[in-house]
């Protein structure tokens, strides 16, 4: 399993996770989990999403989000989670 | 489980803060390259860099790719050349800049000679083939460790360095005097040092390995931004939680990089590098400890805490630290040294005094353009006292920018930035540093 964080943050907008949950399937990638917050119409989602069966190499699927987030005015990243795990725990 | 803080902490360390891997740099042996015919050397020396690292340039983007971590550069560090050059060893040098084109990399260094103790024949020519190697090359980077703890100091090589600093000049007069960035006069040099222009793979390295210089004085700034007003035991603490998470991925990037490319993990280097960029400076994290700028009274001792405290945090978070680890304070590559430079603030004088507390040492210090080439021996042989005597590494990359004097400015561009030319001190020295011989390996030296 390739475990990734994928992190949207941009402006609130109506349809985000929908969109984003959309892109995600069609791609052959599998969330594991959600969470999401608001803070002054300041939007802040993570998933964790496994892209073991994603149809395009990890390079390719990178530049794809990024590409859609740009679409909706919002940032999107996707991070295999050793960063997070790395920095953050002995 | 990570929690959504921690993940945005990340991710805005890299966003906001600049925080990057500076480098990977592969460390390649090419002794067994050595042949009596130079051109065959040379071209044994092409094959094996091509063939060693192939894939550097490509698994570097795919890890930044991958872990969402800027890899500012991707470099190789070979044997110091003089150790395989019979006869010219220009043809090397061109080798070697040939080759890191081709692989697409950003820097080569290790077109170097360790003349602490005295000079071969090979390294007096190499040295002799400086200027040349460096005006007719883009990517090679140069070297040559001059003193030593153990050694003393070759005052023949500083006085012959102190020359062939003021030919590069010359050679590249017409572009600011640029080469100049790419040599660097050590003392106590180290042999897995992965930060450039000194990067060299030392005859006690192995084959090959990977090692790796962190960054993010960034992250530290605005760390301190959160303690402001507290003591100096809360700072040095803050600093050295930062500099183990910054570390932490340094480590994760070495070992995804050695897995990949099929080579060994070397070291970690344990750094505060900074860039030209606003955010991405060493001197604000000075400031932000109180001073008004970098070269106040105070600059020192928040520069040997700092130091201190980064190799602390760092030194945990890695298997294995090296290189040069420590904050570096080259002045054209930190906004903040720029501008204490450009007000007159930081002189030459309070920046000989931060070397004996940071990494390394004079770095990226524009000169006046009349300046001799016996006044830049004489900053090299004090340089190469404090490490001496200090027992670190210390070193000496100053740019003599001909025909311009002391306020002018010189520009380099990229991660070299921009220099505010620095008075210095008119005093004749050349007696002095004309004497030659080695001034003798101080009596600490003697720890057996």
């Amino acid at each position: 399993m390739i475990k990734t964080i994928v992190s949207v943050v941009g402006k609130d907008q109506v349809g985000i996770i929908a969109k984003v949950s959309q892109e995600l399937a069609t791609l052959g990638c599998n969330i594991l989990d959600i969470s999401q917050t608001l803070l002054q119409d300041y939007f802040t989602m993570l998933m964790l999403v496994d892209v073991t069966g994603s149809k395009l190499p990890f390079m390719e699927l990178s530049s794809h989000l990024k590409d859609c987030g740009e679409k909706m005015g919002m940032e999107i990243r996707i991070q295999r989670t050793e960063i997070f795990d790395a920095m953050h725990t002995i | 489980m990570i929690n959504s803080s921690q993940i945005m902490q990340t991710i805005r360390m890299i966003k906001e803060d600049k925080l990057d891997i500076r480098t990977i740099t592969l460390g390649i042996n090419l002794l067994d390259c050595a042949s009596e015919d130079t051109k065959r050397t040379a071209q044994r020396v092409y094959d094996k860099v091509c063939r060693v690292a192939k894939d550097l340039a490509k698994t570097g983007c795919e890890i930044e790719a991958e872990f969402g971590i800027p890899i500012v550069n991707k470099r190789i560090a070979v044997s110091p050349v003089a150790m395989i050059a019979q006869g010219d060893p220009l043809p090397i040098a061109i080798a070697l800049d040939n080759a890191a084109r081709e692989l697409g990399i950003d820097l080569l260094g290790g077109y170097s000679a360790l003349v602490q103790k005295g000079f071969t024949n090979a390294e007096r020519r190499l040295i002799d083939s400086i200027p040349e190697a460096l005006s007719r090359t883009n990517l090679l980077c140069s070297s040559v460790n001059v003193g030593s703890t153990r050694a003393g100091i070759n005052m023949d090589a500083v006085y012959r360095m102190g020359q062939i600093v003021r030919e590069i000049a010359e050679l590249s007069k017409d572009n600011d005097c640029f080469a100049c960035s790419k040599l660097v006069v050590f003392c106590n040099a180290v042999e897995d040092n992965p930060f450039m222009a000194g990067a060299f793979c030392g005859a006690g390295e192995p084959e090959c390995a990977v090692n790796v210089g962190v960054s993010g004085p960034g992250v530290v700034k605005r760390a301190l931004e959160t303690v402001r007003g507290e003591s100096f035991d809360v700072v040095a603490e803050t600093i050295k939680k930062t500099a183990f998470k910054i570390t932490r991925m340094g480590e994760l990037v070495a070992m995804e990089a050695s897995k990949r490319l099929g080579i060994p993990f070397g070291i970690v280097d344990l750094s505060l590098a900074p860039t030209p960029a606003r955010g991405d400076s060493v001197a604000h994290i000075l400031t932000e400890m109180g001073l008004e700028m970098a070269g106040a009274p105070g600059t020192t001792a928040a520069l040997a805490l700092l130091n201190d405290a980064v190799k602390k945090g760092g030194v945990m978070a890695s298997s294995h630290v090296g290189g040069l680890s420590g904050a570096f304070i080259p002045v054209s590559e930190d906004i903040g040294m720029i501008e204490a430079a450009a007000a007159g603030e930081l002189k030459l004088e309070k920046l000989e005094a931060m070397t004996c507390v940071c990494s390394v040492g004079l770095d990226m210090i524009a000169l006046p353009g009349d300046t001799s080439a016996e006044t830049i021996a004489g900053i090299i042989a004090d340089e190469s006292a404090i490490g001496m005597i200090n027992n670190k590494t210390t070193a000496v990359r100053v740019i003599p920018a001909i025909g311009k004097k002391a306020g002018d400015v010189v520009e380099f561009g990229g991660l070299f930035g921009r220099a505010p030319i620095m008075e210095v001190n008119r005093c004749d020295c050349s007696e002095f540093v004309k004497r030659g011989g080695r001034i003798p390996a101080p009596l600490h030296s003697l720890k057996n």
